[in-house]
C-alpha cells in the first residue's frame, strides 16, 4: 500500500511536468498548426537560467533561491519563446513545413550550446530542507517536492482555463483554434495572438523547467528532449489542440510508467505510453478529447 | 543531346576517379587530414557516402511521397542491429547474418509502416517517433544482453571475413560503401522515375486527386515507406561494418532530425541533392570536431570558441539559416546557378 501511495504521486508529478510542457506544444498547435520541436529547448534553457538565478542569491535563504530561480526560469522560457516566434516563426508564416524544420533546427542547435558551454554532467540545484522533507500520506513518506509540483501544476491549469474561457484574448485563441482564417476576416490580429499562446507556452516549459529541476533535484542539457517526447506523446493522446485532453492524458501518461516501470521491468512503462499511443491514434485518430478525426 | 553525353562522360569518369581514390597518395591540405589513401580519410568517405544513401532512402519516403517520417533512424538502426546482433551473438556467418537482416528489414516497416500510415500528416509523424523511440528504448534496455544497452555492441575480430577487418583492409569497407551508395541511388532513381514512383509524386502534391483517380493511395505510401526503410537498413549494414560495431545513438528521435537536417541541407526533392546532404553533414560533422581541438580556435575567447567546437551547433544554425532563406537547399543553389 506504502508503494502504491508513493508511486501514485510521484506518477502524478512526473504527469504534472509532463502537462507543464505539453499544455503549450498544444495551444501552439491548435491556434499555429506549429509543431514546435524546440519547446525541450525552451525547457532546458530555462532550467539553466533558474539554476544561475538561484546560485546568485545569498546561500543562506533557500526559500529566496528557490523562489528567484522559479521566477528566473519562467521568465526566460518566455523570453526564449517571444525571440523564438519573432525572428524564426514569424518570417515563415507562408510555409508551414519550414516552421517545423526551423523548430528542429534551434532545438539541435541549442541543446548542442548548452553542452557546450555547461557540460553533460548534471548540477544539483538548492532547495530548502521543507521542500526535501517528506510527508506522511496513508503510511507512505512522500518527499514534499511532489506535492509542490503538482499544486503549481493544477494552479496553471486554472489560469489556462480561467484565461481561455474568461478572458478577450482567451476567446481569440479559442476561436483561432477552432477556425483561424474566419477570425483574421473578422479584423483581428491574429499574429498578436500568435505571440501570445507562444510566449504563454514559453512560460509554462520555463516553469516546468525548474520544477524539473525540483523534482528530481539536479538538471542536465538532456533532460528537455526526454519531456519533449513525453509531452507529444502526451498532446496526440489527450488531442491536440485541447487544454483539458493534455492535462488528462499527462496524468494517464506518468501514473502508467511510474506504475509499469515499478511493477514490471524498468522501460516497460516507456514502452507502454508508446502503445497507448498508437492504440489512441488508430482507434480515435483526434485523441481523447481532440476535435474529431484529423 | 551532346551535353547529356557530356555529363555521362563527366559521370563515368567522376565514378572511375572514386573507384580507384584508395590508390592516390595525394593529400589534399585543409579537406582531409591524412593523404587521400589514408585509413582515416577513407573510413571518412566511406561514412560519408553511407549517410549521402541514408539520406537518399530518407528523401524516397519525405521528399518524394511528401510523408514527414519522425521514426526513419529505426529502420537505419535495424539494419546496423540485427546484423550485430546475428554476427555477435548469434554467431552466424556474414551472409546468413545479412539474409536474417534483409527479412527484418521488409517486414519491419511493412509491418509499422501499415499501423502508422491510417493516420496522415502531424498524427503520422507521431506515431512514427513513438515507435522509432520504442525501439530506441528497447536498444537501451539490453535486452538478454543482446543490444549491449549504453555501451553498444562491438563487432570481434572473429565474427566478419579477414577481408573486411583490420586497418590495412580499409580500402575493402570504402569500396562496400561505394557500391552501397551507387546501388541505393540507382534503385532510388528506378523507383522514383517507375510508375508507382510517379504516384508517389503526385500523392505528394495532392493525396486526395489521386485517390479520385482511382488509385488507392495508402498501397502506394506503404510501398515508398517499406522501399525507404529496406534500403535504409542497407546503409545500417555498411555504418555497421564500417565502425566495426553498433553504438545506440543511432536509434535515438535526435538521429531522425539529423537526417532530416540532411536532406533538407542538400535539397528536398532530388535524390543527388539528398546525396550531397548527407555526404556534406558527415564531412562537416567529422571535420568541425576534428577543427575544434585545433590550436587556432583552442586560443579563441570561450564566447566564440565553445560554439565552435560544438559541430551540432554550427550544422544547427546552417540549417536554420538554410530554412529561412534557401529553402530548396545546396542542390536549389547549384539548379539556380546552372539555370543562369
Amino acid at each position: 500500500m506504502n508503494t502504491f501511495v508513493l508511486l501514485f504521486v510521484t506518477g502524478l508529478g512526473l504527469g504534472a511536468l509532463y502537462f507543464l510542457v505539453a499544455a503549450g506544444l498544444s495551444l501552439i498547435w491548435g491556434l499555429m498548426r506549429v509543431l514546435n520541436f524546440a519547446h525541450g529547448a525552451f525547457f532546458t534553457v530555462a532550467s539553466y537560467a533558474g539554476y544561475y538565478a538561484a546560485t546568485a542569491m545569498p546561500e543562506g535563504s533557500p526559500w529566496l533561491q528557490w523562489f528567484a530561480g522559479l521566477a528566473a526560469a519562467t521568465i526566460a522560457g518566455g523570453v526564449f519563446a517571444i525571440l523564438t516566434e519573432i525572428f524564426l516563426i514569424r518570417p515563415l508564416y507562408s510555409r508551414p513545413l519550414g516552421q517545423i524544420l526551423v523548430t528542429v533546427g534551434l532545438a539541435i542547435s541549442t541543446l548542442a550550446l548548452v553542452e557546450g558551454a555547461f557540460g553533460s554532467d548534471p548540477r544539483q540545484v538548492p532547495l530548502p530542507d521543507q521542500m526535501i522533507a517528506t510527508t506522511k500520506l496513508f503510511g507512505a513518506a512522500i518527499p514534499n517536492t511532489r506535492f509542490v509540483v503538482i499544486v503549481l501544476a493544477i494552479a496553471v491549469l486554472a489560469a489556462l482555463l480561467l484565461f481561455l474561457h474568461r478572458t478577450r484574448y482567451g476567446l481569440i485563441v479559442r476561436a483561432g483554434v477552432e477556425n483561424r482564417a474566419m477570425v483574421s476576416a473578422l479584423g483581428i490580429d491574429v499574429g498578436r495572438a500568435f505571440m501570445l499562446v507562444f510566449a504563454i507556452g514559453g512560460m509554462a516549459a520555463g516553469l516546468a523547467g525548474f520544477l524539473g529541476a525540483t523534482y528530481y533535484g539536479t538538471i542536465d542539457p538532456s533532460r528537455g528532449t526526454a519531456m519533449l517526447i513525453s509531452a507529444f506523446i502526451v498532446v496526440v493522446i489527450g488531442g491536440l489542440g485541447s487544454i483539458g485532453g493534455s492535462a488528462l492524458a499527462a496524468v494517464i501518461v506518468g501514473l502508467l510508467q511510474q506504475f509499469l516501470n515499478f511493477y514490471a521491468a524498468a522501460g516497460t512503462g516507456d514502452f507502454a505510453v508508446v502503445l497507448l499511443l498508437a492504440v489512441v491514434l488508430l482507434t480515435r485518430p483526434g485523441g481523447l478529447l481532440g476535435e474529431g478525426s484529423t | 543531346m551532346n551535353r547529356k553525353r557530356g555529363a555521362v562522360a563527366a559521370g563515368a569518369v567522376g565514378a572511375l576517379a572514386v573507384m580507384l581514390l584508395p590508390f592516390a597518395h595525394v593529400t589534399i591540405p585543409g579537406l582531409f587530414e591524412g593523404p587521400l589513401d589514408s585509413p582515416g580519410t577513407l573510413n571518412l568517405l566511406g561514412l560519408c557516402f553511407v549517410f549521402g544513401a541514408l539520406a537518399l532512402t530518407y528523401d524516397i519516403v519525405f521528399g518524394f511521397t511528401g510523408l514527414l517520417s519522425f521514426g526513419h533512424a529505426l529502420y537505419f538502426a535495424a539494419g546496423v542491429y540485427v546484423t550485430a546482433i546475428a554476427l555477435a551473438r548469434w554467431h552466424l556467418t556474414l551472409a546468413e547474418a545479412l539474409g536474417v537482416t534483409a527479412v527484418v528489414a521488409f517486414v519491419l516497416p511493412l509491418v509499422l509502416g501499415a499501423i502508422c500510415l491510417r493516420v496522415r500528416d502531424i498524427p503520422f509523424a507521431m506515431v512514427t517517433l513513438a515507435f522509432a523511440e520504442a525501439g530506441s528504448i528497447l536498444v537501451f534496455q539490453n535486452p538478454f544482453g543482446l543490444t549491449g544497452g549504453e555501451e553498444g555492441l562491438a563487432l570481434g575480430s572473429d565474427v566478419l571475413p579477414a577481408a573486411l577487418i583490420g586497418v590495412s583492409n580499409t580500402a575493402h569497407l570504402y569500396w562496400i560503401a561505394v557500391a552501397l551508395l551507387a546501388s541505393t541511388y540507382a534503385i532510388g532513381w528506378w523507383a522514383v522515375h517507375s510508375p508507382p514512383g510517379r504516384v508517389w509524386q503526385g500523392i505528394r502534391e495532392n493525396e486526395r486527386r489521386v485517390a479520385v483517380l482511382g488509385l488507392n493511395p495508402y498501397a502506394y505510401k506503404l510501398a515508398s515507406f517499406t522501399l525507404s526503410g529496406f534500403l535504409a537498413a542497407g546503409a545500417g549494414v555498411a555504418y555497421l561494418l564500417l565502425q566495426g560495431g553498433a553504438n545506440p545513438q543511432i536509434t535515438t528521435a535526435n538521429f531522425t532530425l539529423v537526417l532530416l537536417v540532411m536532406v533538407v541541407l542538400g535539397g528536398v526533392g532530388t535524390l543527388w541533392g539528398a546525396v550531397i546532404g548527407g555526404i556534406v553533414y558527415e564531412y562537416l560533422d567529422f571535420r568541425l570536431l576534428e577543427l575544434s581541438n585545433a590550436s587556432g580556435i583552442a586560443n579563441l575567447p570561450p564566447v566564440i570558441r565553445v560554439p565552435l567546437s560544438e559541430p551540432l551547433f554550427v550544422l544547427g544554425v546552417l540549417f536554420i539559416v538554410l530554412v529561412l532563406f534557401l529553402p530548396q537547399g545546396l542542390g536549389g543553389l547549384v539548379r539556380r546557378a546552372s539555370i543562369r
